[in-house]
């Protein structure tokens, strides 16, 4: 019997893996709920976006993602990612254009095409059309509800894998806490079908739709491990950018703000570690739902087969 | 090499720590620069950040605090307390923001707050623009450093404006001076050290580059050939061409 601690979008995609496999597995700790910085998480499966500022292996890794998450009976939304900027920050377009691959470049008729809403307000645009997306706590929930046969709950002892998260950081000492703020807004006159990045030198920002008008608005990055509620600025700085996005977002409902840590190593990539029977696996930064099928096969060829794992940097007794 | 307030430093390239990839790829552009100085944000970052501080402070360069994100004296004078504690340097790199949108120092509030620092005992290190008369009172404040700008912050346009730049060096021969912002090209910082400048801050040319440790690599090459040139004291432009051989004797017509 394996348990894993926790059951954010790492534990419980490990439980999953392990259970889909016939490994017998528990999990100790509650179903994932606003505690889990996985609950304020984007959803979006973007391996090639994140190229723009991420190690080879997130884009090499995060392209298994959505696929995996459909095989859990995860519904993912297969309508790539578009990119834009403000006619003054075209230069930003650019060097993320030359920073990636998999896109088609977008003219204005082009993105009023994908996006009619955005019609009129921006000359250039990046395509990215085999990316998606998903609801991340559609996501945790239906993850949950397919290990029904396992026990939540139990009690940490035997053969462990630490999936913590930040909260590992008691036995991760290199693993620090990066801070990101979200905001939820309903905004039922704005017709967007697909995530939308916003390129600013200043505030970077994206929308992710989760439909029946919602919005999920996200996110800073912040060198910080603090959990507290968003900031002012954080909210200021994001609306802000929203409403350079669509003028229509000013008369959006904000119904939700949410701010947590992502757990992060020094190069941002994940890792996985054996201390004697523990097995930890962290380290997913801003790349929870992207990563975790990746490093939840890991985690689970290397309990079946003892294979050693691409991430793996530590294993000892 | 510049020293400030009595201190010494190994390199003229002083690197900011914010908006890198990582901060691997961060410690990376110190190892392959050999950058002498770490700037360091705690404004927004707050208590929160220690595990970050700690990563800069492994590099083992000297810290230089910042108050990036400040809008009045007060909240400056408030984080330089605060990085003080932090980090156990009375150093303090200056910065009062006047404009949300342009990110240009606001020099009346920058007096004030210099003023206010070094009678506080801090070694005020203030950005300023290259306006001479704001240098001269940030000089009577007690600073010992200045940061005169190139550019706008994260602008990447290089030196705005050579001619105020040139003389407030003219004006100001002996003050350590370093250029901070708008530093986007290598040729930008080496255009610098070339007028006489002692060093080069930049964050955003490094840490926005595809490779941030190559860029801030050719940045330190640069600056290092811009001081070469500055200590060889070169020609300066001419008005008509001056043949490098003799034309005498030769069969032109």
């Amino acid at each position: 019997m394996i348990t894993v601690l926790g059951a954010g979008v790492m534990g419980l995609s490990i439980a999953s893996e392990l259970h889909a496999r016939g490994v017998p597995v528990r999990i100790a700790g509650r179903p994932a709920g606003p505690e889990a910085c996985s609950w304020y998480a984007g959803g979006m499966l973007a391996p090639f976006c994140e190229g723009a500022s991420a190690e080879e292996p997130v884009v090499r890794l995060g392209r298994l993602a959505a696929a995996w998450w459909a095989g859990r009976g995860v519904p993912v939304t297969h309508a790539g990612t578009l990119v834009i900027s403000p006619a003054r920050d075209r230069s930003e377009l650019s060097r993320f254009a030359r920073r990636t691959t998999d896109y088609e470049t977008l003219d204005a008729d082009g993105i009023s095409a994908l996006e009619p809403d955005l019609a009129g307000r921006f000359a250039q645009g990046l395509y990215f059309p085999t990316e998606a997306h998903l609801s991340p706590r559609t996501a945790l929930a239906r993850l949950t509800a397919g290990l029904s046969e396992v026990e939540f709950g139990a009690p940490a002892t035997g053969r462990i894998i630490d999936a913590r998260g930040l909260a590992a950081r008691d036995r991760l000492t290199d693993l620090r806490g990066v801070r990101g703020e979200m905001l939820v807004l309903r905004c039922p006159d704005l017709n967007l079908t697909r995530p939308v990045r916003l390129l600013h030198s200043r505030i970077p920002l994206y929308i992710v739709p989760r439909g029946n008008g919602l919005y999920m608005l996200g996110a800073t990055m912040i060198e910080s491990d603090n959990r507290g509620p968003v900031t002012v600025r954080a909210m200021l700085e994001m609306l802000s950018a929203a409403y350079a996005l669509h003028p229509a977002l000013a008369e959006a409902e904000v119904i939700e703000t949410g701010a947590d840590a992502r757990p992060a190593f020094a190069d941002n990539l994940p890792r996985i570690r054996r201390h004697g029977d523990t097995l930890y696996a962290n380290g997913l930064y801003r790349h929870g739902f992207l990563l975790a099928p990746a490093v939840a096969q890991m985690v689970a060829d290397h309990i079946t087969t003892g294979q050693r794992p691409e991430f793996m940097d530590e294993d000892h007794d | 090499m510049p020293r400030f307030y009595g201190t010494q430093v190994d390199s003229c390239l002083m690197l900011g720590t914010a908006g890198y990839p990582s901060p691997a790829i961060l410690a990376e552009a110190f190892r392959t620069s050999g950058a002498g100085i770490a700037t360091v944000s705690l404004r927004r970052e707050g208590g929160g950040g220690q595990a970050f501080r700690e990563l800069i402070q492994g590099l083992d360069v000297h810290l230089l605090p910042n108050t990036a994100g400040c809008h009045t004296a007060r909240e400056a004078i408030t984080t330089a307390q605060m990085a003080r504690e932090l980090f156990g340097t009375s150093w303090i790199k200056l910065e009062v923001i006047g404009h949300a949108d342009t990110l240009q120092p606001d020099p009346f509030a920058l007096v004030e707050a210099a003023t206010a620092l070094c009678r506080d005992g801090f070694q005020v290190f203030p950005y300023c623009t290259e306006d001479l008369i704001l240098c001269e009172r940030l000089l009577e404040a007690g600073c010992e450093v200045l940061m005169p700008w190139g550019a706008p912050i994260g602008s990447g346009r290089g030196l705005n404006n050579p001619y105020g730049l040139a003389t407030l060096r003219a004006h100001l021969p002996d003050v350590p001076m370093v250029i901070d912002a708008g530093i986007g090209l290598p040729s930008h910082a080496a255009q610098a050290m070339e007028m006489g400048f002692d060093a080069i801050l930049t964050n955003t040319a490094v840490a926005q580059a595809g490779d941030p440790a190559a860029m801030a690599h050719a940045l330190s090459l640069a600056i290092e050939a811009g001081r070469l040139a500055r200590a060889a004291d070169p020609m300066g432009p001419r008005d008509m061409a001056s043949p490098s051989t003799p034309l005498i004797g030769k069969a032109f017509l």
